[in-house]
């Protein structure tokens, strides 16, 4: 019980700093919580609020499960092939440092406008965190478990789905959760721009007509959404350590 | 274990009358050389090693040595670049059926509890479910672990860890155990009742053990045979015969017989020994 209530004690301290921060900057520029929740609980009662919901959620979830199973699989063949991984490793991190929003143009040609742009985009984001996670999990894995899957005489398939991937289970679910969140940012960004439905795209609109309440509300969605989803993942991440 | 020197030399006659059939595992002129960055080492070889079915054998030797390269041929994890290698009369091609292995290493699988840890390479081989119940609860009742068989690795000690891992090869019923120091990361006395467990396994499953140890009152204590390996490249200078009572366990240590058989193990090792450090080399064996 300790934790929820320090839990509720840090989630208080947030609304009584937002609370103070627009008492003195003023409706130009923030919304208070109050007004924020009112204009979340409008939105989320009309119809059109949840088309952009749902097209947001079918792009992030195509490009979260193409991000985890590439990363994953990708990670998994480069940390077994030991000259690949150092091949790879480099290759990766550079190409994880180039600032992506300069190729989403490229992208918007590649895959032209609408869903796959987006999931595209998504995927450029989260797929080389979770590839590089798995990679280093593989590479960092006790030997003895390998040699005992050959000692038992195991298949190449059985060693992969029953030591290898549980072995590195917990140090998959660290870079998922990275994933999720740099996922959740590629898809956004790119319903930013040349979009005309999905989140992203109602806070651009909300960015020119001024609507100062709907950025905050859209922006209190996907922080709760956000917040709830890794919980989740970090409570499996501790019930995974205490076995 | 009261047992007298003089009863000794009896037992050791009665060894060497077992019948001589053809050896459980034959090594002949066993040779191996790694080759990296250009530069070879010739790890090991030649060595020539013939094991009689049920017997109990340790390798002693200094770091570095080649012991685990001998188990690893032998257990068909490493062909060797000359010689052949048999078990029960079939070349060693690959991992060969009926050999199980345990490393110093803790092997135990930390997302597995005990049971299914134990469980592990009968599902995979797909044997039948009664069957697997069966040999599992066995093995988990003689290794002493009945009382965490839901308990997961993490909760347990080292020594209960390498249990574990021994009642894992023990449940695959193998017919050559071969164990690379299995007890090195424990502490002393754990080691020692560790030493007694595997005796008790090695009189109840009949099976042939090699133990690769650096301990030499390990191997005095629990082995019928003793091989000393030179330093590198590793061959054996000497094979001491116990001649311990099958019924053996932990307390012949107290006895003089066990005293010489340290002492010549030693003798053996320490010219091995001293002649490896002034080579300045540390690596692992």
């Amino acid at each position: 019980m300790r934790r929820f209530g320090g839990t509720a004690i840090v989630i208080l301290a947030c609304i009584a700093i937002w609370q103070l921060l627009y008492l003195y900057v003023g409706d130009s520029a923030l919304a208070s919580p109050l007004q924020t929740v009112e204009k979340l609980s409008v939105l989320l009662r009309t119809g059109d609020f949840w088309i952009h919901v749902s097209e947001t959620g079918r792009a992030f979830v195509l490009a979260l499960l193409i991000a985890v199973l590439g990363g994953i699989a990708l990670g998994v063949i480069l940390g077994l092939g030991r000259l690949a991984g150092d091949v790879a490793e480099p290759i990766l991190v550079t190409l994880y440092s180039i600032p992506k929003i300069v190729l989403y143009p490229l992208v918007l040609l590649c895959f032209g406008l609408g869903m796959s742009a987006k999931v595209a985009f998504g995927v450029m984001h989260g797929l080389i965190p979770i590839t590089l996670f798995s990679m280093n999990a593989i590479r960092q894995m006790k030997p003895v478990y390998r040699r005992t899957s050959q000692v038992l005489r195991l298949t190449t398939l059985q060693t992969a789905l029953t030591v290898i991937v549980p072995a590195i289970l917990p140090e998959i679910i660290s870079g998922v959760r990275l994933g999720f969140s740099l996922t959740l940012l590629g898809v956004l960004i790119g319903e930013m721009f040349a979009s005309q439905r999905g989140l992203g795209f109602l806070l651009t609109s909300a960015i020119n007509l001024g609507q100062i309440d709907t950025i905050m509300a859209i922006a209190l969605l996907l922080t709760v959404f956000a917040i709830a989803c890794n919980t989740l993942m970090m409570m499996f991440d501790r019930h995974l350590a205490h076995r | 274990m009261s047992a007298a020197a003089s009863e000794i030399t009896v037992k050791s006659d009665a060894v060497k009358q077992m019948p001589v059939e053809q050896p459980h595992v034959a090594l002949r002129g066993i040779t191996c050389v790694f080759h990296s960055r250009g530069r070879s080492l010739h790890a090991l070889g030649p060595v020539d090693l013939s094991l009689t079915k049920g017997e109990f054998f340790s390798v002693v030797g200094p770091s570095g040595c080649g012991k685990s390269t001998l188990l690893d041929i032998l257990a068909g994890l490493n062909p060797p670049q000359t010689g052949t290698a048999q078990f029960e009369g079939k070349p060693i091609q690959g991992v060969p059926d009926g050999v199980g292995v345990v490393f110093q290493e803790d092997a135990s699988f930390p997302w597995l509890n005990v049971h299914d840890n134990v469980a592990f390479g009968l599902r995979r081989a797909g044997v039948d479910p009664a069957e697997i119940k069966r040999r599992v609860d066995y093995a988990i009742g003689f290794m002493g672990l009945k009382d965490f068989a839901a308990a997961y690795p993490a909760q347990l000690s080292g020594g209960m860890r390498q249990r574990v891992c021994i009642a894992r090869t023990l449940v695959l019923q193998p017919r050559l155990i071969m164990l690379d120091e299995p007890f090195g990361a424990l502490d002393q006395q754990t080691r020692l009742i560790m030493g007694d467990e595997l005796l008790r396994l090695w009189r109840e499953t009949s099976a042939t053990i090699l133990l690769i140890t650096h301990a030499l009152d390990e191997a005095a204590m629990l082995s019928d045979r003793v091989g000393v390996m030179s330093t590198r490249p590793g061959t054996f200078i000497d094979i001491v015969e116990t001649g311990w009572d099958r019924n053996r366990d932990s307390r012949v240590v107290s006895t003089p017989h066990f005293g010489d058989i340290t002492a010549r193990l030693w003798e053996k090792l320490r010219v091995e020994a001293l002649k490896m450090m002034s080579t300045s080399e540390t690596r692992s064996s």
